[in-house]
This record gives structure tokens, sequence and C-alpha cells, in this order.
């Protein structure tokens, strides 16, 4: 009896550590899978050539990712100033003005929007946006557009990022404790005095990496985007035209990326950038929040 | 006071309600224009039947094989996550609980893991699928999803592990129970509430991803009868189908969504409902 229960405590620890280590070596895995994959093309060709270069003709060999780069800057950003402002206002009310019970039925709410998947946004976009643009925005300022565009994507994204960045945004400012905030209300501040002196700036680290993490995850959103952003080659300034950014880039052309030559390595080497960049916002804006909540 | 600075609170307060209310009515305009476009073509035949001759030019048939192929992939992801997940949790809480330093920063690592995209886990299913000499079916599906899910399933489970009283364990041990009993027997069953939340959470994120298995599942008009057999997923059916010139094929996508949709509101429900009714038996 003695001794089985020995076993049994030795065995399950050791397929304890094994599920650890296994979980926490996933990051290196992926970075030498998409490595392993990705070689061919990075052998010959240096990162810089790659990144800086906007020629993009598979067939020739040649393969530029700027223009994939700049579509995903600009969907991205797009999306962060459309997001930001509604989910710094809608959370600064949730947890400072309004009643506790509307944050407790809103909780549920953000849930179920963050769980939403991303094809049913991408459904909802080509149903509502892609018209949109095309119908009343592009004719507004005189012009045309399929409504496929950097505009459609990042109005997805921003609607995607809204949940997320608005959880984040409740953590932090729930933590700021009730004190500071009585204090400056003691000292005769308005309640929007204090928001905008203590709230904002005590958990200004925070805001700073929820937006951070929101970018993070707009950056590397791929369906949703893909659904309507418009899939063209193309480096434009106006919001009205098709972009083509990096993930949908990689999700688009899974069937032919075997039938050329390097460009399975290339569509490969694009989720290792796409990687890389995203597991660097990840691990530095999740420093600050990860500080903030052991104080 | 000074008026200005009523003015200024007033102004702010007013844009701020909007904006919270803004999200509220997000998800209500979402919600009313998938089902309304959806309902109208979701047919008992639509979840009911196989894709039949012609069926992607607007012939007869369902998406049956999305449906049953998004159960497989999706249960059998949960199952690998949590054979992987589950003991790595536990040890976190367990094991390392005199190690605040070491829990804190393999929970950092873990919730940044949660911030990688799913198309960078479906590429790096493809290498799997490649250095295994797989080919694109329901095994190579079901790993990469729980590549993606299994992060999410212990830092979810491991949130509410970490407010269980460190006197619990004590007690455990102090009754001579060795670190297992008390994992498997006191712990775990003191945070199955999480455990439920988190299963939830983690199958619904495998039911409606679409990028991970873009690479890896294939896509087959039939039910996969093994693991190697390629598998038709929900969100890809709803995917390929949009695209299509055809009216009725679009239609059968919108139901599709409407379907998929249905599936994570009851998936997020039944977690808010089965976490209150387990935490009842919680010790406090």
């Amino acid at each position: 009896m003695k001794r089985n229960r020995r076993i049994t405590d030795l065995l399950v620890n050791i397929w304890m550590r094994f599920g650890l280590y296994l979980l926490l070596s996933i990051p290196v895995l992926v970075a030498l899978g998409l490595y392993w994959k990705a070689s061919p093309l990075a052998k010959d060709h240096s990162v810089v050539d790659l990144v800086f270069s906007r020629n993009w003709s598979p067939t020739k060999g040649e393969f530029g990712f700027l223009p994939f780069i700049y579509s995903s800057v600009y969907v991205t950003l797009l999306s962060f100033i459309l997001s930001a402002p509604i989910g710094l206002l809608a959370a600064i009310y949730l947890t400072q003005f309004a009643r506790r019970h509307l944050l407790n039925t809103m909780l549920p709410v953000i849930d179920i929007l963050a769980g939403i998947p991303s094809v049913v946004y991408g459904v909802w976009g080509v149903l509502v946006i892609v018209p949109l643009v095309s119908d009343s925005i592009a004719p507004w300022f005189d012009t045309a557009s399929t409504g496929y565009s950097l505009l459609a994507g990042g109005v997805v994204l921003a609607v995607m990022c809204i949940p997320y960045v608005l959880n984040m945004l409740i953590e932090v400012f729930q933590t700021i404790p009730i004190g500071m905030k009585e204090a400056s209300l003691a000292l005769g501040a308005t309640h929007w005095d204090m928001v905008k002196h203590v709230i904002i700036q005590k958990g200004f680290p925070g805001i700073i990496s929820a937006f951070g993490l929101g970018i993070a995850k707009a950056f590397g959103e791929t369906i949703a985007v893909l659904m309507v952003v418009g899939n063209t080659l193309d480096i434009s300034l106006s919001p009205l035209k098709p972009g083509y950014p990096l993930p949908a880039l990689i999700a688009n052309n899974y069937g032919e990326m075997m039938s050329i030559p390097d460009y399975d390595a290339a569509l490969m080497y694009a989720a290792l950038l796409l990687f890389v960049i995203i597991l660097v916002i990840n691990l530095f804006f999740r420093y600050f929040i990860h500080k903030t909540e052991r104080r | 006071m000074n008026r200005w600075k009523l003015i200024e609170q007033s102004f702010f307060k007013a844009i701020s309600f909007l904006a919270a209310y803004s999200v509220i009515l997000i998800l209500l305009f979402i919600l009313y224009v998938i089902f309304e476009k959806g309902f109208s073509s979701l047919t008992w035949d639509t979840i009911t039947r196989l894709p039949e001759g012609g069926y992607y030019f607007g012939g007869e048939g369902g998406i049956l094989n999305a449906i049953v192929g998004s159960l497989y992939l999706s249960v059998g992801a949960t199952i690998l996550a949590v054979i992987i997940g589950l003991p790595a949790a536990l040890f976190i809480n367990v094991q390392l609980i005199r190690l605040k330093r070491t829990q804190n920063t393999i929970r950092y690592f873990l919730d940044a893991l949660w911030g990688i995209p799913s198309i960078v886990y479906g590429a790096f299913g493809f290498a799997v699928m490649v250095f295994l000499g797989l080919s694109a079916s329901l095994l190579a599906g079901i790993i990469t999803v729980a590549f993606l899910i299994t992060p999410i399933l212990v830092r979810a489970f491991d949130e509410v592990l970490k407010t269980i009283p460190v006197e619990l364990q004590e007690a455990s041990f102090s009754l001579g129970s060795t670190k297992t009993e008390t994992a498997l027997k006191v712990i775990f069953r003191q945070g199955f509430a999480g455990f439920v939340t988190a299963l939830l959470l983690a199958f619904g994120r495998g039911i409606g991803d679409a990028a991970s298995v873009l690479f890896t599942a294939g896509y087959t008009d039939n039910i996969p009868v093994t693991l190697d057999e390629p598998v038709a997923t929900l969100p890809l059916a709803i995917f390929f189908q949009l695209t299509s010139p055809i009216e009725e094929v679009r239609q059968r996508a919108y139901a599709a969504a409407v379907v998929l949709t249905f599936f994570i509101l009851i998936i997020s429900i039944s977690a808010r409902l089965l976490s209150r009714r387990y935490s009842k038996n919680i010790i406090k």
C-alpha cells in the first residue's frame, strides 16, 4: 500500500513535469519549427532584404514583405485609433461612474464579444462594413471603392479589439487603491478631476500595456481581416484602397505554396516574422501588467 | 466651484456613458445581423445533411460534415489539452507553491503565449505535420488546435487555483497525503468550478478558430471515420462558402455562421451556469 502510493506519486509527478515543460517549450518549438521550414529562403536572403523590399513575385523568386508589413501596420493603427478611446472611456465609466450592477452585467457581455469567432466578425464585416464603405463613405469622398478596403479591415479589427482591451483596462482600474481616490475627492476634486489625476496617472503603465496588447492582437488577427481587406498587393495611403496584411498573405496562399519553389518557405518566413514581432510586444507589455499586479 | 470644471465633468461623463453602452450595442448589432441574415436559410436539411452532388453550385445538401467535423476536432484538441494542461496547472499550484518567483515567471510566459495569433500556430502545425510525415488530417488538426488552446486552458484554470489558500494544502499534507493526492483529490476538487470554465473556454476557442486549421485539417464533404482522414470545420465552411459567387451557397455560409454563433453562446452561457453550480461544493 505504502509503496503503491509512492510509485503513483512519482509517476504523476513525472507526468506533471512533462506537461509543464512541454507547455513552456512551445515558443521555442514554434520558433524552431518555423525557422526549419523558412530556412531555404532565410539562407539566401538577409532579413533586411526581405523586410524592406517591395518586390513580390514568387514565380521570379522575389519575396519582398514590405507591402504586407505596410498593410498590417496600417490596419492595426487604424483599429487602434478607433478602438482605444472607446475602450478607455468605457472602462472609466464602468469602474468609476457606473453602479456596480452595470459592471456585473457588462462582464458577461464582454466575455461573449471576446468569444465570438473571428470568422463571424468577418461575416459581419462583409455584410455591414463593406457595403457601408462602398455605398456611403466612398461616394462621400468622391471616389469609388469596392468596399473591401483597409478601412473595412481597421473597423472590423477595432470591434474585435474593444472587448479584449476593455477587459484588461477594467482589471487595471480595479487594482487602484480606493484610498487614493478618496484622498483626491476629499481635497475637493470633482469626480472627473479625480479620474484624470488619480485613475489615469496611476493606471498609466497598465493603460499603455492594455493598448500595446490590443495592438499585438490586431496585428496577428487573420480570418476576419482576410475577409474584408481586399487582398491586393499595393502600397497606398488611402484607407479606401484594398490592402494585403501579413496574416492574410499566409492564410490566402496555403493552397498554391507547394507548387512554386521557395513559396512555402516565404510563407513560413512571414509566420516567423509575425511570431517574433508579436511575442516581443507581448513579453514587453505583459511585463508591466505583471509588475503592477504583484504590488 | 469652478463652472468649467463641472461642464468638463458632465461632458466626459456623457461620452464615457456612450462608450460603455456602445459595447452592448455592438454585441446586439452583431448578433442581430448574423441571426437576421442566417435564420431564413437555416433549414433542417442544412444541419442534418452532407453536401451532395453540385452542392457548391447551389445543389442539395447541408453542412453536417462541418458541424460534426468541428465537434470532433475541438473535442479531440480539448482532451489533448487537458492531458498536457491539467497536470501542468496543478504542478504550478502544488509543487511550486513556495516558489512565488517561479510561479510568476511561468504565468508571465503563459500570458505571452496566449497572445500568439492562431495563424502562427497554423503555420507551426504545418511544420510539425511535415516533420511527423502526416498529411492534412483530423489528427494534424487536433495537434495544432491543442497547441493553441493548452496555454489558454492552463492559464484560466490557474487563475482559479491560485486563489486557493495554502492552509488547505498544509492541512492535507499534515494528514499524511502525498503531493499527488493533495493535487488531485484536494486542489483539483476545490478548483473544479474553475476547471469547467477553463475547459469550456478552451473548447470555445478551438471550435471557433479557422486560421490554425487552414493548413492542417484539410477539407472534405464527408465525416471522417479515422484520425488520418481530412476533416471539415464550421469556420472554414463559412469562409469558403462566403466567397462563392452563387447566392444559395452564400446563404449556407450565413446559416453556418448562425450555427457557430449559437454553439459559442451555448458554451459561454453553460460555462457561467456550471461554474456557479460547482462552486457550491467549495470549502471556504
